[in-house]
């Protein structure tokens, strides 16, 4: 199989993820958008150290898997923070700051 | 077989990173055995000795890396003049930071709430506030923060800052969450603050992948070689890559620098935010962002084809033209003092990328220097906010009209702009300072401000790029206005205090028409209530009136204060030194 289809793959992938943060309205399912948008990453770059046939791609993706377990700490603590504040986990029930 | 060989490490080079991320580390196990009472003292001596421990590395590293950059394990570290500049200036910004965190003022409390994962208004909550409990993870935090803004700018290595980003950003969602009052708001900026952050750090990753694809490394001077000679690499055909690659990196800083188009989570969380906070991320991760702004593009933009680099230069161009929009015209009409500060500070940040266009020492030079005086201006102003607060009286004193007396809640800060009408009569000094820094983020003369933006546009000159000098010359105009404005208010327009008197239950409340001495208050009090005042001796405990308070600091905010204004007015004054120092540093490649 062609390798770029991989790449092909990251992208959609990564396009889902943004797609998901920018257009959904659940807290949680904004935040699994931003982790798919990370593993799209971590298939980018898997498949790019294929193409270079060097392992610092597979290096950096474990970076990144690292990187985003730490913000999901963070991250649910924040979003479990306000769903216990205000019962409910909507992005758009989050509008005190009026802008 | 491999035997394992050690890599050298220039631990010496390190070590303004190391000495606050080991204070970091340090900082948590203090939570553990470090008894309640003495903890806030200790995490705090800790924090500031890790600080000024890092500022004193950083000048004994000067001039060895005047001489020539210090590069550790291959570029992992990378500590070009610029960065270490860069490293002093987060330095001394977080130093004061640190002090307005610090400030418990003479009510006793600091701005953070006694258990930031009680939820608001519960009654675990009141037993918290009553217990005299404190946050004082907030130090380690801080310390975390700084530590990734440290190496931010240092490192020639796209994973490496990578990492950076998130050892910054990741405890300042938590930080932006902890306010002690108005504690939704701070919840909720810290919520969007989380979820645009984490949008960015995607983008920024993934561009950072796209240039590995490119080049088959992440570290820039190997990319820049690639550039250079695109036969080394199976995908060196494919410069698109790298373009993308590096629009997408880009957006992660210029995020992080809040510049348009990335600029919407900034009013939103520096009002959230805990105010000491909101001083500290606006003026230390403008500079560490800046910092690595200026390495990643500076690096990659010099190697790029003409074509690609006109490309990028647009693009700049474009950030930089809205950013100095977005930020004059919405800071013009804000009535809220903490997310008017927060359009000037969008507004800086396009005036920084100004100095940027042209991507050589002159700029860089440049934005050193409007770097420390932003930096110093932003954390005065937001301490003096932290100063100005609310007081409920109840009883009688929220009848009368005469003088406050000294007593009553003091509740949260007096943000609305309305509130801040007078100030000049209560408190001299701090409105002075007050105007002071607004004059500075104006760009008057006698000002750090001047200096800087002088700077800034004759980069922009020098480039070539006099249109946007032109535009940002404007857009400083318009800004004068919304700065002067706020002086004016709180000069020479006689305080609204009389007014706001708000029935405390409506039921009892007498009509608003009834007859009756005090003054109505402007503007609308955020309760929702109109102004009413009550005439019955009967409902008279039942009434209570805010009026806007000044709190006295009990030292750390006011020697910060008094720091950031005698800076400002120093740099603005005598600027040789610090310009001359800015030169110095100016060079940012290895």
């Amino acid at each position: 199989m062609e390798i770029t289809n991989y790449l092909g793959l990251a992208a959609i992938l990564f396009a889902i993820g943004a797609a998901t943060v920018l257009l959904r309205r659940n807290a949680i399912v904004v935040f699994m958008g931003v982790e798919l948008m990370l593993n799209a990453t971590n298939l980018a770059f898997v498949t790019f150290a294929r193409i270079h046939g060097d392992v610092t791609g597979q290096v950096l993706a474990f970076f990144v898997m690292v990187v985003a377990a730490a913000e999901v700490v963070v991250g649910l603590a924040i979003i479990i923070t306000i769903f216990r504040s205000r019962r409910s986990a909507s992005v758009d029930d989050v509008n005190l700051l009026h802008s | 077989m491999n035997d394992f060989v050690a890599p050298p490490i220039d631990w010496a080079a390190v070590s303004p990173v190391l000495i606050v991320l080991a204070a970091g580390v340090l900082g948590v196990l203090l939570e553990a055995f470090v008894p309640a009472r003495g903890r806030r003292a200790t995490q705090l001596a800790l924090t500031l000795v890790a600080l000024a421990g890092s500022l004193v590395a950083v000048g004994l590293l000067w001039d060895r890396v005047q001489e020539h950059a210090v590069s550790v394990v291959g570029g992992s570290y990378l500590l070009t003049p610029f960065g270490l500049a860069v490293q002093a200036v987060v330095g001394v910004c977080a130093l004061l930071g640190v002090l307005v965190v610090a400030e418990r003022t003479t009510t006793g409390q600091d701005a953070f709430a006694p258990a930031a994962a009680a939820v608001p208004g519960t009654a675990y909550e009141d037993e918290t506030r009553r217990a005299g409990l404190q946050q004082t993870e907030i130090y380690p935090l801080i310390l975390f923060a700084t530590g990734g803004m440290l190496l931010f700018p240092a490192t020639d290595d796209l994973i490496v800052m990578f990492v950076a980003l998130e050892v910054l950003s990741l405890p300042l969602y938590v930080l932006c969450a902890t306010a002690r009052r108005r504690r939704l708001l701070s919840q909720e900026a810290a919520f969007k603050y989380f979820v645009l952050g984490a949008f960015a750090s995607a983008l920024f990753v993934f561009g950072i992948a796209l240039v590995y694809g490119f080049a088959g490394t992440v570290r820039l001077q190997g990319v820049v070689a690639v550039l250079a000679d695109p036969s080394v690499s199976p995908l060196g055909s494919m410069p698109a890559l790298v373009l993308v690659g590096l629009l997408l990196v880009l957006s992660g800083l210029l995020f992080k620098i809040g510049a348009a188009p990335f600029h919407a989570w900034t009013p939103d969380v520096y009002q959230g935010a805990p105010t000491p906070i909101t001083g500290f991320m606006a003026a230390c991760t403008k500079a560490a962002a800046i910092g690595a702004l200026v390495r990643v593009l500076f690096t990659l933009a010099n190697g790029l084809d003409p074509a690609t680099r006109h490309d990028v230069e647009v693009a700049l161009w474009a950030v930089a033209i809205l950013t100095m929009l977005v930020g004059t015209v919405a800071g013009a009409v804000q009535t809220d003092v903490k997310r008017m500060l927060a359009y000037s500070s969008i507004a800086h940040a396009g005036f920084l990328v100004v100095g940027l266009v042209g991507m050589d020492e002159v700029g860089s030079q440049a934005v050193l220097f409007y770097l420390l005086a932003y930096g110093l201006a932003t954390i005065g102003a937001f301490a003096v906010v932290t100063l100005v607060r609310e007081r409920t009286l109840t009883g009688d004193e929220a009848l009368g009209d005469g003088p406050v007396p000294d007593d009553g809640v003091v509740l949260g800060e007096a943000t609305r702009l309305a509130q801040w009408a007078g100030l000049g009569r209560k408190a001299p000094w701090l409105t002075a300072a007050f105007s002071l820094f607004l004059l500075s983020m104006a760009g008057i003369p006698l000002t750090a401000g001047f200096v800087a933006k002088f700077g800034v546009f004759s980069a922009a000159v020098e480039a070539g790029a006099w249109p946007l000098a032109l535009l940002g010359v404007l857009a400083s105009a318009v800004a004068v206005f919304f700065y002067v404005r706020v002086i004016v208010l709180m000069v020479l327009t006689p305080p609204t205090d009389g007014g706001d008197a708000t029935p405390a239950e409506a039921a009892t409340s007498v009509p608003a028409d009834a007859a009756g001495g005090t003054g109505t208050g402007s503007g609308g009090a955020p309760s929702g209530s109109g102004a009413a005042t009550l005439t019955g001796a009967a409902t008279r405990t039942l009434v209570s009136r805010t009026v806007v308070t000044v709190v006295g600091s009990r030292g750390p905010a006011a020697f910060a204060i008094a720091v950031c204004a005698v800076g400002v007015l120093l740099l603005g004054v005598l600027p040789a030194g610090a310009l001359d120092l800015a030169g110095q540093a100016a060079q940012f490649r290895p």
